[in-house]
């Protein structure tokens, strides 16, 4: 590559000479220069073979003659006998061939996302939102979506170690049973309980009734991905700690400081719906997003505008914000730039001009101080029980984790500590490094791990613990507003794991009662006896308990601030660090995943490592370019990470993702990227100032998608303001990509008389939060291939998400694209295939039929959307055998050699359309529902019937915004898209300020 | 000029080349005989099962419906398999000593499955559902054969694309009444489409030749 200064003048001269907008996926395909056309031409090569030694033509002959006479003994053979195997007592509701849904939650970062499981002969395999479920509401989030893979990953921890070596769990109870008794005189003041946030009752009440038993130990509680600060926010605000419960869809107008509320936060999936449901069809009663970022996130992306700050000057935009909506702040040493001020001041009129129908949102790795203003803003505009209210806090006991571990780990380093019990933590890897937490945790003279995997921690602890996945046990949860969510099993533990509830029951002294029991006795509790059968078997049928959303308390929020409550920070000192959980291995939990380690990060594209990102200014000043290796030290802490450059990120900040950099819990989760923990301080866990930066002069390359599968450029984004949209509702339908009036073909179009599938991707509801993807993924058996093979392009997505820049380079907008088989009507893959293997339906499905398929590969090689996916190896894993079982048996695993892509989810339109001739009536809308479908939070895929004039698909292809791409190539796609429309405030000037598309 | 090659050089050369020609074609031949014939296909083989299980008897002899061992039929892909429970309803009290049915009893016994070989096996990149099909009035006998005359069960059809096709192409020649699909005595008659129209016609049948109805 040459150097990343000249490329970026190189860009930055191009971005000059524009007369419209541009979009672009990578530096690289703005400057357009020649590296990156090779590699274009590269990734579908024109006559690319070229042999070292060609073959003679007398050996081609032989080797030709064997493999035609060989080839058709294949089909002589008779078909090898199968067994069919039987139950011996059938099983009551399983019908072989029909799979069975499970109503069940998951827990992510403390907070329970309602699911429904698909279950196919008493395996789960597929994941799905549960309608009725306020954090879920039909739909889910990449994680929820990946979690069913983590039930069946083989480096799962499968049985009870002792220093290493296999042992039994009654072993274990008789040994901690001495234990816990040795302590009970002093009453357990030398026990210590680590585990995660205590949102499920039965845990909680377990915690409680230990603590009862032994009055002097401590039950702390600790997630690396925490809620301090909005904690301490909430009761300088408030006095007391509340949970704020948002409602986007009541706001007109919302400025987020520095939130990632569209994906991070707890009930990100009903935010996400709520939020775009005000803009997902361009009107009227458009919201409007301001967004303040410290580094770029997914809220920012979906933003109107865009301010990038430094995290520690968030808070200076906010005090300044809170000024000028009524709220008394003490004055700032340095204010804000005139350009920061005219933002602000154009913020601040549309919050006073939507009082009670706006919201100020604060993020959560933002200081206290900032949340607090948040909350004073909010009641000072009128917002408080409109479109926030507050809660009591899902987790009852609230704690703060970073000061709870900070004490813990003292405690370790004086000796206090006898007992050590560690429950589905990992502190080892993940506690913020000066803390030392490994160095101090081994003075603890007994140490008992608990968890689903042999990560850092039980490699160093006396007893480990195998635990059980939340689709193996009965459980429950809060959802972000209080609803109280079951968990029940879909399958029997794989191994000889035991739920959090049985392993708490052991510390409680109770011999082997069952985690069923225990859930059903605490509720026994809440309900009492009377009917207690119905309610149960009703909670677990919805997979939540009815009316336990959680009351709105009344609180009351200061109107001013004491100079000492807000610490304005000094000016900053050289580069900032951010850090932030991983967007797709979140805090280090997930890194044994493949899916989500392949999954390409959002905004980066990043998939099998982290990198430190960095502004294009930044790169430019330090001589860095992309796959370079620096040194990053801050506080006690130096780490290598490779740079990775975003447009949009500030110009004095390096973003680190936390999650990688383990040493244990996996084969894929060991070395790979670097540790950001290291980084991680407990006094200043989200940013810090005085990061040192170092180049090496290392490269190493990373894993990007960004480039690969590019439709290069051809007008793919079509966008405009509200007010375009308003002047002409036309403005997406461009003349000259259809010159053709009417069907420019010899032949008579093909009637599709019966059902006509198609679909509509709206980008104005697109947030690129990466769900449909995984789920895809996981409904469809598309496998993962590797780092070595996603440097390749060969990456197996069969939806992939487009992310295109546009604008100023150091602040561009940002759009979302998912792009899957377009079903052409005139497909360009389907005339070229030798064999036949591809052909079109009669419903206009381009069908792929792997069993003809011999690998021409000329299919995707005609295919301008480069959406079809090549099995080059054999990616899809035949020897594990737990693997097996996540596999849908709807649909063919492929072998080696075989083309693949989207296939509209047919093994659903199929079982569907058996269902209505069965019942003698037509597919209704609804019936069919994708597994991209499903999955989005936002909805914003919709497909189903065109030739049905009700259906929502047709309805929305009406739309003056619906656009195909590609068209002008006359393939006639049956997947179209809705321009995306942003509601830029006219008194600001917005980042492109170009109307309409680009070319 | 002296020729360079013996006379008998054009006889060998002719016989060479039309004999390859015509060796190749009866090798291809050959192998597609051979390919549909019972050997490759099983058909009319009775396969070795652990219990001689006789279709004849239970159908034929005592009545009993295709459905109560085949439950699934009508509501699923898959045709279903009775489970040992199914058999122990009788024979925990009919032939409950014969040693024939040992690996019955021992199986329900042990509660280890009884392992059955598969007659009627479609390769795995075929998704054949069986409840459209009896929905759509395709009796059982008519892929199945007369199974009410099978002592031990044997596949009656090769089961062969080309085969399913015959009836994909114009399923109307092969559908009957819907209340006669469990039927294994009726008898179509010779011009069932032409004189019972309205029977195809509720039917209400698709096109069903298109790749994705079976291969996804």
């Amino acid at each position: 590559m040459k150097e990343e200064a000249s490329l970026l003048a190189q860009v930055r001269e191009k971005l000059q000479g524009l007369k419209g907008p541009q979009f672009w996926k990578s530096l690289d395909e703005l400057a357009d220069n020649e590296e990156f056309r090779t590699y274009l031409k590269e990734e579908y090569p024109y006559g690319a073979a070229e042999f070292d030694k060609p073959v003679d033509r007398r050996d081609f002959l032989k080797l030709m003659g064997a493999s035609l006479l060989l080839s058709g003994l294949a089909g002589c053979k008779p078909q090898p006998l199968e067994k069919i195997v039987p139950y011996v007592k059938a099983v009551e509701d399983i019908v072989p061939g029909k799979p069975l849904f499970y109503a069940t939650s998951y827990l992510f970062n403390g907070s329970a996302i309602g699911l429904l499981v698909e279950s196919h002969l008493g395996r789960p395999t597929k994941v799905e939102g549960n309608p009725e479920h306020p954090e879920s509401l039909g739909a889910t989030n990449l994680f929820a979506q990946a979690s069913v893979l983590s039930l069946y990953d083989p480096d799962r921890s499968k049985a009870v170690l002792n220093a290493g070596r296999v042992s039994t769990w009654s072993r274990f109870v008789t040994q901690l049973a001495e234990d816990l008794e040795s302590q009970k005189a002093a009453q357990g003041t030398g026990v210590r309980v680590l585990s995660g946030p205590l949102t499920s009752p039965t845990l909680l009440a377990q915690a409680k009734e230990f603590l009862a038993l032994y009055p002097k130990a401590k039950w702390v509680e600790y997630d690396p991905v925490f809620r301090d600060y909005e904690r301490a926010g909430s009761e300088l605000a408030f006095g007391e700690v509340v949970d704020p419960v948002y409602s986007f869809d009541k706001a007109d107008i919302v400025v987020s400081l520095d939130a990632d509320f569209l994906f991070s936060l707890p009930g990100s999936i009903c935010y996400a719906k709520q939020f775009i449901s005000r803009r997902s069809l361009p009107g009227d009663g458009m919201n409007r997003l301001y967004a303040l970022e410290s580094t770029p996130t997914l809220t920012g992306a979906a933003a109107d505008h865009v301010m990038r700050s430094s995290a520690s000057d968030v808070l200076r935009f906010a005090a300044a914000l809170a000024g000028k909506t009524g709220v008394t702040i003490p004055s700032d040493n340095t204010p804000l730039t005139p350009k920061e001020t005219e933002w602000l001041n154009a913020v601040a009129k549309d919050l006073n001009a939507n009082r009670g129908k706006c919201l100020v949102v604060a993020g959560r790795d933002q200081t206290p101080a900032v949340h607090a203003l948040a909350h004073a803003m909010n009641k000072a505009l009128g917002n408080a029980g409109t479109t926030v209210k507050y809660i009591s806090p899902v987790e009852e006991r609230a704690s703060r984790h970073i000061q709870a571990l900070k004490e813990l780990s003292a405690e370790l380093a004086s000796g206090k500590v006898e007992l050590l019990i560690t429950l589905d933590v990992n502190p080892v890897y993940n506690a913020p490094a000066d803390l030392e937490f490994e160095k101090h945790y081994l003075k603890a003279p007994r140490r008992v791990h608990y968890g689903l995997f042999v990560d850092e921690t039980a490699l160093m602890a006396h007893w480990h613990v195998p635990g059980t996945h939340y689709l193996e046990h009965f459980s429950d949860a809060r959802a972000f507003d209080g609803t109280a969510s079951m968990v029940q099993p879909l399958i029997k533990p794989l191994y000889a794991g035991k739920s959090p509830h049985e392993f708490a029951s052991a510390l409680l002294g109770k011999k082997d009662e069952s985690g069923e029991d225990i859930v059903i006795n605490y509720w026994k509790k809440i309900w009492g006896e009377s009917d207690f059968t119905t309610k149960w078997r009703r909670a677990l049928h919805a997979g939540f308990v009815q009316g336990t959303v959680s009351a709105p308390k009344n609180v009351s929020a200061k109107s001013g601030f004491n100079p000492q409550e807000i610490a304005y920070p000094a000016a900053a000192q050289g580069l900032e660090l951010i850090i932030r959980p991983d967007p797709s291995v979140w805090d280090g939990s997930f890194a044994n995943n493949s899916w989500l380690q392949e999954l390409p990060k959002f905004l980066t594209t990043l998939t099998w490592d982290n990198a430190a990102i960095i502004s294009p200014k930044l790169a430019e000043k330090e001589g860095l370019k992309q796959d370079d290796v620096v040194e990053l030290k801050a506080g006690a802490g130096v780490v290598e990470a490779s740079i990775y450059v975003l447009p949009g990120q500030p110009d004095e900040s390096v973003t680190v993702h936390l999650g990688y950099g383990r040493t244990a819990g996996g084969e894929l989760a060991k070395d790979r990227g670097f540790n950001a923990y290291r980084l991680r301080t407990s006094k200043e866990p989200s940013f810090l100032s005085g990061l040192r930066l170092r180049k090496t002069g290392k490269t190493n390359r990373l894993a990007s998608t960004q480039n690969h599968h590019s439709m290069e450029n051809r007008d793919l984004i079509r966008k405009g303001t509200l007010e375009e949209y308003s002047k002409d509702p036309e403005f997406a339908v461009v003349e000259h990509h259809t010159p053709y009036k009417g069907d420019p073909s010899m032949y008579p179009q093909y009637p599709y008389e019966g059902y006509a599938w198609g679909m509509v991707i709206n980008l104005n509801a697109c947030i690129g939060c990466n769900a449909c993807v995984v789920a895809c993924q996981s409904e469809n058996n598309v496998p993962t291939v590797g780092k070595k093979e996603v440097l390749n392009s060969r990456e197996m997505h069969w939806i992939r998400i487009d992310r295109y820049f546009s604008g100023d380079l150091d602040n561009p907008e940002k759009d979302h694209q998912p792009v899957l088989c377009m079903h052409c009507e005139k497909a360009p893959c389907e005339p070229v295939c030798p064999v036949g293997a591809t052909t079109h339906s009669d419903e206009g499905l381009n069908e792929m039929t792997y069993n003809r398929c011999v690998g021409t590969k000329y299919c995707s090689n005609n295919c301008p959307y480069k959406v079809r996916r090549f099995n080059f190896f054999e990616y899809a894993d035949k020897n594990v055998e737990t693997l097996k079982m996540q596999r849908n048996p709807d649909v063919t695993v492929r072998a080696r050699g075989v083309m693949e892509k989207c296939t509209f989810c047919v093994q659903r339109i199929n079982s569907a359309r058996i269902e209505a001739k069965k019942a003698d009536r037509r597919i209704k809308d609804g019936d069919v529902v994708t597994a991209c479908q499903s999955a989005c939070p936002t909805q914003a895929i919709v497909f189903g019937d065109i030739n049905d004039p009700e259906s929502a698909v047709a309805k929305l292809k009406k739309l003056p915004l619906n656009y195909g791409l590609l068209t002008e190539l006359n393939t006639v796609p049956r997947v179209s898209y809705l321009a995306k429309v942003k509601n830029p405030n006219p008194e600001l000037v917005p980042n492109t300020g170009v109307p309409s598309h680009g070319h | 000029m002296p020729q360079i090659f013996h006379r008998s050089a054009n006889t060998i050369a002719k016989v060479s080349i039309f004999g390859t020609v015509f060796f190749l074609a009866g090798l291809g031949w050959y192998g597609a005989t051979i390919v549909r014939s019972p050997w490759t296909t099983r058909v009319g083989h009775a396969l070795d099962q652990p219990v001689p299980f006789s279709h004849q008897h239970h159908v034929e002899g005592l009545g009993i419906d295709c459905r109560y061992c085949h439950t699934s039929v009508e509501d699923s892909s898959f045709a279903g398999i009775p489970p040992t429970q199914t058999c122990m309803n009788c024979h925990s009290v009919m032939w409950n000593k014969a040693p024939m049915l040992e690996p019955v009893r021992e199986s329900f016994r042990t509660e280890e499955p009884i392992q059955w070989v598969r007659v009627h096996d479609l390769p795995d990149f075929v998704y054949f559902d069986h409840s459209i099909h009896v929905a759509k009035g395709v009796a059982c006998i008519t892929c199945h054969g007369p199974v009410n005359e099978m002592p031990l069960t044997w596949r009656q059809n090769t089961l062969r694309m080309e085969w399913c096709l015959q009836c994909h192409k114009a399923p109307e020649k092969q559908i009957g009444p819907k209340d006669k699909v469990f039927d294994v005595h009726w008898k179509k008659p010779a011009n069932f489409e032409e004189t019972h129209k309205e029977v195809i016609s509720e039917a209400k049948l698709g096109k069903i030749t298109n790749c994705s109805i079976c291969h996804r």
